[in-house]
């Protein structure tokens, strides 16, 4: 299973005047894995995705695709597609001129290119019709056909969004750089555009590499995500990787759709499990439910119910603010009124409460 | 209420039509003499309207005159300022914007002072330059000077640099060169700024008088403006109507081209310079 990855990061750095925007990034990627690159804005993953295009250099350190350095070739030359988070579909030309042009650069010459002349030389005619077929394949996978005449000023988001894509899909690159793709997209086309995006890279067999600040987004697509905080890796791993064994506790506050609860050792969980001062204890909202028994007890501020779960706040005796999650089917007891919340087993994360390090020796008592 | 609102729009319409009619009776005059007969130009009083239209001003200023070569010359010499001028400030704007070099904002500071140095500060070198390669009196002499231009350069720029980056980037990818990307990316996006600079490059060079006085002597040379001035000299000022009907044509192509890039023009100037 030790495949050789497709392109990998070695100890890369890139600096702006004084300011690290990466630092020491080792970031590898399998052919044919889809990889999410996570984080908050500012945190240099989009930086990342630029070194990998080639649109940007690294300061410091290697970039390799099939072997090979190349972090001083053009992106054209990696040939890698990108799909930015504004699209970047040039407003003059037609959807057909914009997905073609690629292939144009490609396979006509200058003489080629121009509009006139360009008839008249018979293998630019050739090449021509070439990519009339490419496009018109790209554009019916895409259910593009009807607007190849249309000038992107009259599609809407999501068909901008698919022709961005098809301008990436049409030159069979060896790798897809996406940045943001779906932000600008209204919530409801933003949940059909991910499943899309999904078969997509299941139809094309390549190498995705997709930047988002949406844990969810990530969670929901890729089979590999890079959590990336203030220039760097903080851990980089399967899905269920990241939200099981969370290597830090920036990660898991980031990782998961509800935030995570954190005990300091005077919250009062601490005491209960015997692991002493040093060590944050780490519970996930979803983990925290109504237990009669259950060894930790607050008083109920607010419920929000949301059909299939009911998000709890509450309040412990020590003025802890802590949030669970109960199933929609649960009877509630009335705002204000005490509760005892017990934690599923094996679902405490310890965190060193110096350095936020993930602690594995910890055994609860 | 009303009667005010009213009030005040005839008198700001009024002043609108005074101010037109002193800038247009110059005009107006000239259209009016270029359709009169001999006989009608010179009478002790105004008659604005001709009794009837005489075409005939208008043939021999076409077939005895040279002002048909003038035209020419002027088409030639304000069609190869523009040609240069886009040729060289398109791509300066664009590295001014999207390329990262040393001195990218010194020459953009320069570029700026530029824009404050009045043409006839470098008249005088340049005609001296000129002389010394042996250029004077040739079509390159009236073109060469002002294809570098400041103007040119700051207008795109301040058009170029607000396109989103993310454009020429997606070109990059896209396997288009930094040249590719001028011609095929950034000139059409600049459209609207290059017609305005467009209009303004051939009107000014169109009427300018000042330069092809100096640079030339040859009439065959002669732009519409400098030939007016021969033809002037020829007729010593009586033959007025064709005289008035050769202005007239000179005029015709300014206006026309005006009329025709109208829109185009105030967009340019409203979304692209002058505003950033």
């Amino acid at each position: 299973m030790t495949l050789p990855a497709l392109l990998e990061l070695q100890n890369v750095s890139r600096r702006f005047g004084q300011t690290t925007v990466l630092d020491d990034v080792n970031v590898s990627i399998n052919d044919g894995s889809f990889t999410a690159l996570l984080g908050a804005s500012g945190c240099g993953k989009s930086t990342t995705l630029r070194i990998i295009a080639g649109l940007d250099r690294p300061t410091e350190g290697r970039v390799v695709l099939n072997g090979a350095e190349v972090a001083e070739k053009t992106a054209y030359e990696r040939n890698v597609a990108m799909v930015f988070q504004s699209y970047a579909l040039y407003p003059h030309l037609t959807v057909f001129q914009n997905i073609a042009l690629p292939l144009t650069m490609r396979h006509l010459g200058t003489l080629g290119r121009m509009p006139g002349l360009g008839r008249l030389l018979p293998n630019a005619r050739a090449a021509r019709s070439h990519i009339r077929q490419k496009v018109g394949e790209t554009a019916e996978s895409l259910g593009l056909s009807e607007l190849l005449h249309r000038k992107p000023s009259s599609l809407s988001g999501g068909q901008k969004q698919r022709v961005a894509l098809g301008r990436a899909l049409v030159r069979d690159p060896v790798l897809f750089l996406l940045d943001e793709p779906l932000s600008n997209l209204d919530a409801r086309l933003r949940i059909k555009m991910r499943g899309e995006l999904v078969s997509l890279h299941k139809r094309t067999g390549k190498p995705f590499v997709y930047v988002t600040h949406d844990q969810t987004e990530a969670m929901a697509m890729a089979d590999q995500i890079v959590v990336m905080i203030d220039g760097k890796v903080a851990q980089a791993g399967s899905p269920r990787d990241l939200y099981d064994h969370p290597a830090n506790k920036d990660v898991a506050a980031f990782i998961g759709h509800n935030a995570m609860n954190f005990f300091e050792p005077g919250d009062g969980l601490a005491q209960l499990n015997g692991v002493g001062d040093k060590a944050v204890i780490g519970v996930r909202p979803e983990h925290l439910v109504p237990d009669p028994d259950g060894a930790l007890s607050a008083h109920l501020e607010t419920a929000e119910f949301l059909g299939s779960e009911t998000v709890l706040g509450l309040r412990t005796q020590n003025g802890k603010q802590v949030t669970a999650i109960a199933s929609g089917e649960v009877d509630l007891p009335a705002e204000g009124s005490q509760l005892n919340l017990g934690v599923l087993a094996g679902r405490f994360h310890y965190f060193d409460s110096q350095s936020g390090k993930r602690m594995t020796e910890v055994t609860p008592s | 209420m009303i009667i005010k609102l009213l009030v005040g729009r005839f008198l700001s319409s009024l002043f609108l039509v005074i101010g037109a009619l002193a800038i247009l009776l110059p005009f107006i005059w000239m259209l009016s003499l270029a359709f009169k007969p001999q006989n009608e130009i010179f009478t002790d009083t105004i008659q604005l309207l001709p009794t009837r239209i005489e075409w005939g001003n208008f043939v021999k200023a076409i077939t005895e005159t040279d002002v048909p070569l003038y035209l020419m010359n002027g088409a030639i010499v304000v069609i190869g300022i523009l040609v240069f001028q886009l040729l060289f400030a398109v791509p300066c704007a664009y590295a001014l914007v999207q390329r990262n070099f040393k001195a990218r904002t010194f020459i953009f500071g320069m570029v700026l002072a530029a824009l404050l140095v009045p043409f006839h500060v470098t008249a005088i070198p340049i005609f001296l330059g000129f002389a010394q390669i042996g250029i004077l009196n040739t079509y390159w002499a009236l073109i060469l000077p002002f294809v570098p231009t400041a103007f040119g350069i700051f207008l795109f720029r301040q058009f170029l640099a607000q396109v989103p980056a993310d454009l020429f980037e997606a070109a990059r990818v896209d396997g288009l060169s930094e040249t590719a990307i001028v011609w095929r990316i950034a000139f059409p996006l600049a459209m609207p700024a290059a017609t305005a600079f467009a209009i303004f490059s051939i009107t000014a060079h169109w009427n300018d008088l000042f330069w092809p006085l100096i640079a030339t002597t040859d009439p065959n040379l002669a732009t519409p403006p400098r030939g007016i001035l021969f033809f002037r000299d020829e007729e010593s000022g009586d033959d007025v109507g064709p005289l008035m009907a050769a202005a007239t044509l000179i005029t015709a192509p300014l206006v026309i081209a005006f009329l025709f890039a109208q829109r185009k023009f105030t967009q340019g100037l409203a979304s692209g310079g002058l505003k950033g």
